[in-house]
């Protein structure tokens, strides 16, 4: 029987290495697994590399995770927020490496990883400081650079249902980066809100079919708040 | 004030909104900028169906939740708490951005420090060695939509003029932008350049231009 659903957070943060890339879900904090965050603060990796589009807020969650030096490298769109100060001391201090890049290379370069492509061809940057160093190419009339695929060794993903074979779904904005971080990551956690027995998520309603998630922890937080 | 300011009146915020939304026909699919093209969906009567787009995958956005009635899992991307109209859908950040890479989107309505009159637009850094620089999903927007409308004011607090022969900012985009709203005119980006559709109450073409670095024709 297969059973993707785990009892402990050590389970679920089981065997996550130094070094690894770690993607992570989020907007704000709408979709964003911050007890998996959590987990990760207490399970001990370092030297990671973390994409996210934000990169934290105030001392918890991610910005936790780089005060206490774990995050050598940064992957993000937006590195501010409401409360930016972990990153912005880190950053000013040169702690930290920051890989800006806008939103939805992000996000096309996450699905990539997860779709199998290893680079491609985009509008977006050309002729901006985003496309320095990058191969351009002219398609039918018009510049493109070639952005690589981004590949997560771990993945953080926060969803609204889930069953022991790993089927997801989410909650309106909730949704966000999750499905292509489940899709690009080889060891996908996924926190839950609602643990369904296998059957009960309607078929047309999985978001995420199991085949891209290899562990569900059942986290009933409730609504997100603050940003 | 100064002699020349106290002859004409700016358009204000509230206006400047309106008459981007006064130039949106119904059945566009629109993503408004944070900040304050934000304030142009107020301006768009629920009557007239024009499709609001959200970059962390929200399609068909309706007016602000009332307080009492707010829904934590539904934020647009300026993170403000926002309602779904009948119709609306979510997507996964790819598709969205799918929507506004893959040219899906009839407009994009973004701030901005300068535009030049090539239509390039710079809104996302203002200097070479910005600390932390943040550029979310603005270049993918300008790159991406069918049109790119800028809405901004006509100069800096301090005077200097923002619509330019040359962007001096980091670009966000090459050759984007159609159109610009501003607080003294509204002004096209044609072949020859800026092109003036309309100006404040008051103000003249030559006071404009006095705003203005790059050089502003008049329609043909």
């Amino acid at each position: 029987m297969i059973n993707k659903i785990v009892q402990s957070m050590a389970d679920a943060m089981a065997d996550i290495k130094d070094g690894s890339t770690v993607l992570l879900s989020g907007f704000g904090s709408v979709g964003q697994p911050n007890v998996l965050i959590d987990g990760l603060i207490e399970q001990g990796a370092k030297d990671l590399t973390v994409a996210a589009n934000n990169a934290g807020a105030g001392h918890i969650g991610l910005a936790r995770l780089m005060e206490l030096g774990r995050v050598r490298r940064i992957i993000c769109s937006f590195p501010r927020s409401s409360d930016p100060v972990v990153f912005e001391t880190l950053y000013r201090a040169g702690k930290i490496e920051l890989e800006i890049v806008p939103q939805g290379t992000l996000a096309e370069r996450i699905r990539a990883a997860g779709a199998g492509v290893p680079a491609f061809f985009t509008a977006t940057g050309v002729g901006t400081k985003m496309a320095v160093g990058k191969e351009h190419r002219e398609i039918n009339g018009r510049t493109y650079i070639l952005e690589d695929a981004l590949y997560g060794d771990v993945g953080l993903v926060e969803a609204w249902e889930a069953d022991r074979w790993g089927n997801l779904t989410y909650k309106l904005a909730g949704r966000n980066f999750n499905p292509i971080v489940a899709m690009a990551s080889k060891l996908t956690i996924v926190q839950t809100q609602h643990i369904k027995e296998l059957g009960d998520i309607h078929p047309d309603h999985v978001i995420t079919p199991g085949i891209f998630v290899d562990r569900v922890l059942h986290v009933p937080y409730g609504d997100p708040g603050g940003f | 004030m100064s002699a020349a300011t106290a002859e004409f009146k700016p358009f204000s915020r509230v206006k400047m909104a309106q008459n981007v939304a006064a130039d949106i026909p119904e059945g566009w699919y629109v993503n408004l900028g944070i900040g304050i093209p934000t304030a142009v969906a107020d301006h768009v009567p629920l009557e007239r169906e024009v499709i609001f787009h959200s970059e962390n995958g929200v399609l068909g956005m309706g007016p602000a939740p009332e307080k009492d009635k707010i829904e934590p899992w539904l934020i647009n991307a300026g993170k403000q708490y926002v309602t779904l109209r009948p119709g609306g859908s979510m997507c996964h950040h790819a598709d969205s951005f799918a929507m506004i890479r893959g040219g899906h989107l009839d407009l994009c309505v973004l701030g901005a420090f300068q535009v030049a009159e090539n239509g390039d637009i710079a809104n996302w850094a203002t200097s070479e060695n910005d600390t932390a620089p943040a550029v979310g999903g603005a270049m993918d927007l300008a790159a991406g939509a069918k049109r790119l409308w800028v809405l901004m004011e006509h100069t800096t607090k301090d005077g200097t003029p923002k619509l330019v022969h040359r962007c001096t900012y980091p670009l966000t985009a090459m050759a984007a932008v159609k159109r610009v709203y501003t607080n003294l005119a509204t002004v096209d980006v044609t072949e020859r350049g800026f092109v003036v559709r309309d100006m404040a109450p008051g103000l003249t073409f030559e006071n404009l231009q006095a705003r203005t670095e790059a050089k502003l024709y008049l329609p043909a």
